[in-house]
């Protein structure tokens, strides 16, 4: 009892650390960004029932997170049922770079979604990759929410 | 479009040269010069033909009204309101009353005459130096009615070269990328203007996204992005027959393509797997050449004037800086190290310079350093802004500018602006609508 007690306040304790490291890490903790990246579901679209359909980036950064492995991988599992289905991986990055350097970034960040869908058995042959750069904003805003919202690849259904 | 390259014949070139009156355009100029600029004189047959051709109730003073105007965005000169003139314009140009001009505290007069000749416009002018009471320079030449707007161009070049000692940049056009709608579906379409901003017309429909047109140096054909088909690609548009082609036939995105200086290659980057490299593409024989092989991102690539270097944009350091190589991938070294990322390297038409975009705390630059990255200097700093090209005679940078929107996402715009290499003069340039990546033409007439 006393043991499971002590754990549990353990527990609480490892939650309050994470918590402060997340404050400690960025400086603006909205509740829908950790570090700069997006993790709010105000633009998230879904592909299937449960199935989000764009992963997140932090800013200059096409390294996948977490939550994006994860959101990832739930559509490599909806891409693998429904085997027929082709789609196109769309990279985005926000306002606050060239227009040239955005493109190129655009296409890294789809890429690194394309790479993670290959390494759960979905064949190159069914993706294709499409980057706009700072073109396609999703968010008009000028401000760190906005801008974390439009660093994505989306998922689309090409057929 | 069509009779755009129309030859222009000058007749009489009788410049002596005195060493009159000079402008220095090295450094910011506070005390812009006060010229007067006396209405282009036409007799009242001439006058009646014009109008007749060109809707223009009096083309002389439609003439010298360009002239004022180009001399005035120089930032060089003042001209002076020419209410206060006394002398009458066809008289000024046979003989001037320089104690009148003088009295208006004019340096430099330009005067000039105007006929109808065998169907075409016959333009004389001379430029005065009101001080010495000496002529500095008297041409004429002879063009078609509708080129009306250029000789306004040319005149201004003349005397602007005359007065500077450096070729000007007014008979030049400038390709840019006109937009509108929201911001989060923005429509894109090509379009060209003369420099200040007259006979704007769209060359695409804005049924695809375009971006990033560039001009080649040497002739009136166009490199751009397009993403027809959803794919984008590199193209190329001759604008005076309005014929496109994809540029080379990669298995991926191409783009931020620009032209060798002459004209006979186009650089540009290709990404593939995450990964962008710059290639060439001669335009005669289509052989293609990778030039940089690095897994980082190259990307914006200008050639140096004398074909010899490349300047480009590269993370490989981790985040974006400037880079020169040769121009065959050898000799990569990182020219910038001060604060702040930086992007859109463009090698100066004399050669000295290299114009890029930076970043730093939240804040863009437009700036120039030299081409070992040395004497870094900033001209301007906003919100938003990138992407300078470079006027003919490296004098002048033409970039775009975008605003912040408010806390609801509303007041996107996205504008022209040009500001001196001197980092004085800075002014938006004037377009029908929202307007982006500006790239300057060569001169026209030469």
């Amino acid at each position: 009892m006393k043991l499971s007690k002590i754990l549990k306040n353990g527990f609480l304790i490892v939650v309050a650390c994470l918590a402060l490291s997340a404050c400690a890490t960025s400086k603006k903790t909205t509740g829908q960004m950790q570090g700069d990246v997006y993790t709010g579901t105000d633009t998230v679209e879904y592909l299937a029932s449960g199935v989000p359909d764009r992963v997140f980036f932090a800013t200059n950064e096409s390294v996948l997170t977490t939550a994006s492995r994860e959101t990832l991988r739930k559509q490599a599992a909806w891409l693998r049922k429904n085997s027929k289905i082709t789609i196109v991986l769309e990279g985005h990055a926000d306002e606050r770079g060239t227009r040239e350097y955005n493109l190129a970034l655009g296409e890294r960040r789809a890429n690194a979604a394309k790479d993670y869908l290959m390494t759960y058995g979905i064949s190159s042959d069914r993706i294709s990759v499409l980057s706009y750069g700072k073109e396609r904003p999703v968010d008009s805003g000028s401000n760190p929410l906005a801008w974390s919202k439009n660093r994505r690849s989306v998922t689309v259904k090409a057929n | 479009m069509k009779n755009f390259l129309i030859t222009f014949i000058i007749i009489l070139i009788p410049i002596k040269s005195f060493g009159l009156i000079e402008v220095d355009i090295t450094r910011g100029n506070l005390n812009p010069l006060p010229i007067a600029v006396s209405p282009l004189s036409i007799d009242e047959d001439s006058r009646k033909n014009f109008q007749s051709i060109l809707k223009k109730k009096n083309v002389g003073s439609e003439i010298s009204l360009i002239v004022e105007n180009n001399l005035r965005i120089s930032g060089l000169f003042n001209p002076l309101n020419k209410d206060a003139f006394l002398q009458a314009p066809d008289i000024a140009n046979l003989k001037p009353r320089f104690e009148d001009w003088n009295l208006i505290k004019a340096q430099a007069l330009i005067t000039g005459k105007v006929s109808y000749v065998d169907e075409k416009l016959r333009v004389e002018f001379r430029l005065w130096d009101v001080l010495a009471g000496k002529e500095m320079m008297a041409l004429a030449f002879t063009t078609v009615p509708n080129n009306w707007r250029r000789v306004g161009h040319i005149i201004t070049d003349k005397v602007y070269e005359r007065l500077t000692g450096e070729k000007g940049y007014f008979d030049t056009r400038i390709i840019y990328v006109a937009e509108e709608g929201p911001k989060t579906q923005r429509v894109k379409k090509l379009a060209i203007m003369d420099q200040d901003g007259a006979n704007n017309k769209f060359l695409t429909l804005g049924n695809e996204l375009v971006l990033t047109p560039r001009f080649n140096p040497t002739s009136q054909m166009v490199t751009y992005l397009s993403y027809f088909r959803n794919l984008p690609r590199v193209y190329l548009l001759d604008i005076e027959t309005g014929t496109q082609e994809v540029v080379g036939d990669f298995p991926g995105m191409t783009f931020a393509p620009r032209f060798s200086p002459d004209g006979k290659k186009i650089i540009m980057s290709f990404a593939k797997d995450g990964n962008s490299e710059i290639y060439t593409m001669d335009l005669e024989n289509r052989i293609v050449e990778k030039i940089t092989n690095h897994p980082s991102i190259d990307t914006s690539p200008s050639y140096s004037p004398d074909g010899k270097f490349i300047s480009f944009n590269s993370d490989r350091s981790g985040y974006q800086q400037i880079y020169v190589m040769k121009s065959d991938g050898s000799n990569v070294k990182r020219i910038s190290f001060g604060k702040g990322i930086y992007g859109t390297p463009v090698w100066s038409p004399r050669g000295d310079l290299i114009a890029f975009t930076k970043l730093h705390k939240g804040k863009f630059y437009i700036g120039v350093m030299r081409t070992d990255g040395s004497g870094e200097r900033l001209l301007t700093e906003n919100f938003y802004q990138e992407a300078p090209s470079w006027s003919p005679n490296g004098r002048v940078l033409i970039f775009y500018r975008e605003t912040k929107t408010d806390s609801k996402g509303k007041g996107f715009s996205a504008k022209l602006w040009s500001i001196d290499l001197t980092g004085y003069n800075e002014r938006q340039v004037p377009t029908p609508t929202d307007g982006s990546d500006p790239s300057w033409s060569s001169l026209l007439s030469n």
